[in-house]
């Protein structure tokens, strides 16, 4: 690395300092979007004691169910258990810490962490467990919940293009929470499709500016597809 | 006879209108897209970031990076648009779409809903579900009036875990069409062929009956 050149060589440099207990946010919404290297680095590291958030945890063999096999998630902060076997029952075993978090609110939160706004009020949730033991006001005759910003130690974020100065662009649906993840990690690190020249991509089109990444490493990715569906 | 999964998606896309924004949550009321009234224009709002969603791609145009909240693959149509997850949920939470249709295992008469877990027995997570019932004025829950037992799922409190507290004002079961107010359903129309009396006797909460209860309208 030199200067604002962030491309690293190897997976293993693209998650020096990833140690045992620390944070990570992980990037996609089920299989889409998911940095699919990086989680498969984070296995092979062995650290234990993560805290993950992201908005699904994969499937029971891909994305961040394979962190979950290896039991190295302690606590997970996520929207959706969906149809990971193994989360629901690490869940419901109470081996998992997982705190069930609206999708919205989710997404809020870790944008707010990246934007330097340590909480927020919204409505969702009210009269809901999720607003459970926190504060609540009434504001113009509505009732909301202070739901506190999210940060991370590492944000492992997956990009359609990106410069090697850290600008990105996502991809259609892709993009998910990946662009709010960037700007709220200590590290972000960015796994891309296709990696380009500074200059090559319009600054009109860039979705995430290069500020907030540090490190970018070229991926390859399989892809896979959770709910193949087509028209009859 | 009780409304089929089919007629139930029928009955709710009579409420969509021209120009309309509409976010289907999973299941029945995806289907609403599939009978979208001639002659009507809207665009399809899901969550994972996607407004403006199209039918299901071909083989060929199948793409893992275009995905609808239910993670199946889908395509875009003309005048589509992708965002990030705070987007979407900006438009949500702020009021923004026209009109969200969702489902639950429970409503009750003073318009709260779960949908979200059954203590013990299963944990979906609420996804999406929090934010679409607090941030949507214009909500209709799809659900079945009662369980295979026939226990009534419409009640005068919600007895699982809620979704959204005091918020759901319109609920379409497969035996009836009723608004919520004043702490209790009102009943508007009737599945064909489905009398008032089982409509009565599948209904816990609190039910006001009118003199005349049309059928539904196929």
């Amino acid at each position: 690395m030199a200067g604002l050149n962030k491309v690293v060589g190897s997976y293993q440099e693209a998650l020096k300092g990833l140690s045992n207990d620390m944070t990570v946010m992980v990037g996609g919404f089920g299989l889409c979007g998911i940095p699919e290297g990086l989680i498969a680095e984070m296995v092979k590291t062995g650290v234990t004691g993560l805290t993950a958030i992201s908005n699904n945890a994969g499937v029971d063999d891909f994305g961040l169910g394979l962190l979950l096999k290896s039991r190295q998630i302690d606590t997970m902060i996520a929207s959706y258990v969906g149809e990971n076997a193994t989360f629901e029952q690490q869940m419901l075993s109470g081996e998992l810490n997982v705190i069930l978090t609206p999708q919205g609110t989710l997404a809020e939160k870790i944008r707010a962490g990246g934007a330097g706004i340590p909480a927020f009020f919204t409505a969702t949730g009210y009269g809901t467990p999720v607003a459970e033991g926190k504060e609540t006001r009434e504001i113009d005759g509505r009732h909301y919940v202070l739901e506190p910003a999210l940060k991370a130690d590492f944000a492992l974020v997956r990009a359609w293009k990106a410069d090697t100065m850290g600008n990105l662009v996502f991809r259609k649906t892709a993009a998910n929470f990946n662009p709010m993840m960037a700007t709220a990690g200590k590290i972000t690190v960015v796994e891309a499709e296709h990696i380009v020249e500074p200059g090559e991509l319009d600054p009109d089109h860039i979705h995430t500016p290069g500020i907030y990444v540090n490190r970018i490493i070229q991926g390859s990715f399989e892809k896979r597809i959770e709910q193949r569906t087509v028209k009859a | 006879m009780a409304l089929s999964r089919e007629q139930l998606a029928q009955r709710v896309a009579q409420e969509l209108q021209d120009g309309f924004y509409v976010n289907l949550g999973i299941g029945i009321p995806t289907l609403v897209a599939n009978y979208i009234p001639e002659g009507i224009e809207v665009m399809l709002q899901s969550e994972n970031g996607l407004l403006g969603m199209g039918e299901f791609p071909t083989e060929e145009t199948i793409d893992a990076d275009l995905i609808n909240a239910g993670k199946q693959t889908v395509t875009a149509v003309d005048g589509a648009s992708f965002f990030s997850s705070s987007e979407s949920f900006a438009m949500i939470r702020g009021g923004h779409v026209d009109l969200t249709v969702l489902g639950a295992f429970e409503v009750d008469e003073q318009g709260s809903i779960a949908s979200w877990m059954i203590p013990g027995k299963l944990i979906k997570g609420m996804g999406g579900a929090m934010d679409l019932v607090a941030g949507a004025d214009n909500i209709i829950v799809t659900m079945m009036h009662a369980d295979k037992k026939g226990n009534s799922k419409l009640l005068p409190k919600c007895e699982l875990p809620l979704t959204g507290f005091g918020c759901i004002k319109r609920v379409l079961t497969d035996l009836a069409f009723m608004e919520i107010k004043d702490g209790a359903f009102y009943l508007l129309e009737r599945a064909p062929g489905v009398s008032v009396e089982e409509i009565v006797s599948k209904t816990a909460g609190k039910l006001i009956v009118p003199e005349h209860v049309p059928e539904m309208n196929f």
